[in-house]
């Protein structure tokens, strides 16, 4: 076990805040909304089902059978490979990241069970560094692949990510060849994989391993894409259409499966596996 | 081809008027002789030399860029016989930017794949500056999925700023188009070389450079993201982008360094674009050298061994116990 590690996470508590630290302004609705609702609703706004950032660790305690998640890799730490200076010293950035959120990277890992069926599950949390896909993000993804390939298990991703990370250069370019190559063994194995993409899904996560589920969900109105609006617009001089980029989008253009609710996410995940999962011979 | 020199470039271009005024100065007589004239040109070599051996990594960029440089269909011209270019994805379209097809290089016929980009402008609209569309990489795969059924390696030409950045790359999910070739390029059951000619843009160029071997030009490049990109993300200003190129260790030797490329192919003293039959020439001996080289190799071994080539790829501490 890894001397990072916290005993335990109470997440969501920092977004901006109003003055007390008691009520949240929700982005969808415009409503105040209490802080302890937003925790007990898996900070989702009761008024209008806007789907707030949700840290990986809060994610998982809600999304498992209760005590199930034994996490994998936790000694995984991240290191300046390139000495990266620039505006910003990379080794700063992580202290920073790592103090401010609990984490040692942007993923979390592990085994856990879905109504007492086991699955491989990795995390992505956008809180740090943006959800950036570094060298220990794609060894941890890449890991939790092999070890569903290894036991037989399907693998569940969750994606929260502003796409590579950056200070890493090539090293982070090269975990979507990997994370990708480790999806084929276990696609050929006659595994499930299903990833959920979440607010915002971006870059070279949406160019690897987030776009290759046998099933693709999405949150409500997460944002989704390879290249940036910005880039964009600045690129092709074009208006976006409306909605460009929303999981809507992305469902009516075919590519996710289903928008699924926070709130029925286990539901839909136990469902999906079951009919997924220990695929009996008798198609072959 | 007339293009503007590169800023770095610039004292050879002074002597080289120089000389070519001394010449014709010297108009009828024996040029070659004259002392003066052979100092200017020993001192045209020499800054030569002194410039392209203390290349920054903004200016390598900067040649890899360069409009004059060799482009894929240069090198089919030159290193290849015989191109029957195909086209199509069968979905959507033709992308001008990725153009395929059937090839032969030395004794092996092989399907090539390749970013193209263009030189005037009407041929760089057509091209699409060599930023491929979904169309480009889904076209890609059908191809290298024609070489494993009958038995051909793949050899592609990465050259590209990355892949496009627009409304019908978004619509038609080219991030998807990406995923899906670098899932399956990992389990293709035939050779496969990739050769990074010129820019090797993040993604874009990934998406069809998961191969047995990858080799780069000794200024090429290869990215996570463009120097101009990173500085405006990083230093939050474009301006920055020699710094980011600097940063970044995007260079061939890094790379090899790193073991994400397995051969640095040497270009001409200036740059390849100083003498493209040089380039290629260059660059066919080092393709045929790794096509020798895997021919021999059964393809599950072949796949075993790119799985294992690119797992290794990552820096981290800890994590020893799997
Ligand atoms: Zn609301």
């Amino acid at each position: 076990m890894s001397f990072f590690e916290k005993p335990s996470f109470i997440g969501g508590g920092k977004k901006k805040q109003i003055p007390n630290g008691l009520f949240v302004k929700c982005p969808g609705c415009g409503e105040l909304v209490h802080n302890l609702e937003l925790q007990e609703n898996q900070h989702v706004c009761p008024n209008c089902e806007h789907h707030f950032a949700f840290g990986a660790r809060e994610r998982l305690a809600h999304l498992l059978d209760p005590e199930s998640f034994v996490e994998t890799d936790t000694d995984l730490r991240p290191v300046d490979v390139l000495g990266f200076q620039g505006a910003a010293a990379y080794k700063e950035r992580l202290q920073k990241y790592q103090q401010k959120t609990g984490l040692v990277d942007s993923v979390v890992s592990g085994l856990g069970k879905l109504d007492g069926r086991e699955v491989s599950i990795a995390i992505m949390d956008f809180e740090f560094l943006g959800g950036s896909m570094g060298s220990v993000a794609g060894e941890k993804i890449t890991r939790a692949i092999e070890r569903a390939t290894a036991r037989q298990l399907p693998v569940i991703v969750i994606s929260a990510s502003g796409g590579a990370r950056l200070y890493e250069g090539m090293f982070s370019l090269m975990q979507m060849a990997k994370t990708s190559g480790a999806l084929a063994l276990h696609s050929q194995a006659r595994l499930p994989y299903i990833s959920i993409l979440t607010n915002p899904t971006t870059g070279g996560v949406t160019a690897s391993f987030a776009t290759l589920g046998d099933v693709i969900l999405a949150e409500p109105k997460a944002m989704i894409g390879f290249a940036g609006p910005r880039v964009i617009r600045e690129t092709t001089l074009q208006d976006l259409p409306p909605g460009f980029q929303t999981a809507e989008f992305l469902e009516s253009h075919g590519l996710v499966d289903i928008i699924v609710s926070r709130k029925k996410l286990r539901e839909t995940l136990i469902s999906l596996l079951a009919y997924l999962c220990c695929a009996t011979p008798q198609s072959v | 081809m007339n293009t503007l020199p590169l800023e770095f470039e610039k004292p050879i271009v002074e002597l080289e008027r120089k000389l070519e005024d001394l010449k014709r100065h010297l108009h009828g007589q024996e040029v070659n002789a004259d002392p003066e004239v052979r100092r200017i040109a020993e001192r045209i070599d020499k800054t030569r030399q002194h410039i392209y051996r203390n290349l920054t990594a903004w200016q390598r960029v900067q040649i890899a860029r360069h409009q004059a440089r060799p482009y894929s269909l240069d090198y089919l011209r030159l290193a290849f016989r015989d191109f029957i270019e195909l086209h199509g994805d069968r979905l959507f379209s033709d992308d001008k930017a990725m153009p395929g097809g059937l090839a032969t290089i030395g004794e092996f016929k092989c399907v090539v794949i390749a970013h193209q980009k263009g030189r005037e402008v009407k041929e760089n609209v057509r091209r699409n500056f060599g930023s491929a569309h979904p169309e480009g990489y889904r076209k890609a795969l059908r191809l290298m999925r024609m070489a494993e059924k009958f038995g051909l390696p793949v050899v592609s030409f990465i050259d590209t700023p990355g892949a496009y950045p627009g409304v019908g790359a978004e619509e038609r999910h080219v991030s998807e188009s990406i995923a899906v070739n670098l899932r399956e390029m990992m389990i293709l059951k035939t050779p496969t070389v990739a050769v990074v000619i010129g820019e090797g843009g993040s993604g874009g160029a990934l998406g069809i450079g998961v191969s047995d071997r990858v080799l780069i030009l000794e200024n090429a490049y290869y990215s996570v993201i463009s120097p101009e990109g990173a500085a405006a993300i990083l230093w939050k200003h474009r301006q920055h982008a020699a710094e980011a190129a600097e940063a970044m260790k995007l260079g061939a030797r890094e790379l090899q360094e790193f073991g994400m490329v397995d051969e640095i192919i040497p270009e001409p003293l200036g740059g390849a674009h100083h003498d493209h039959e040089a380039s290629a020439r260059a660059l066919q001996e080092a393709v045929l050298k790794h096509l020798r080289e895997l021919r021999a190799v059964p393809a599950d071994e072949l796949v075993a061994k790119r799985y294992a080539k690119f797992r290794r790829f990552g820096a981290f501490e800890g994590g020893k116990a799997i």
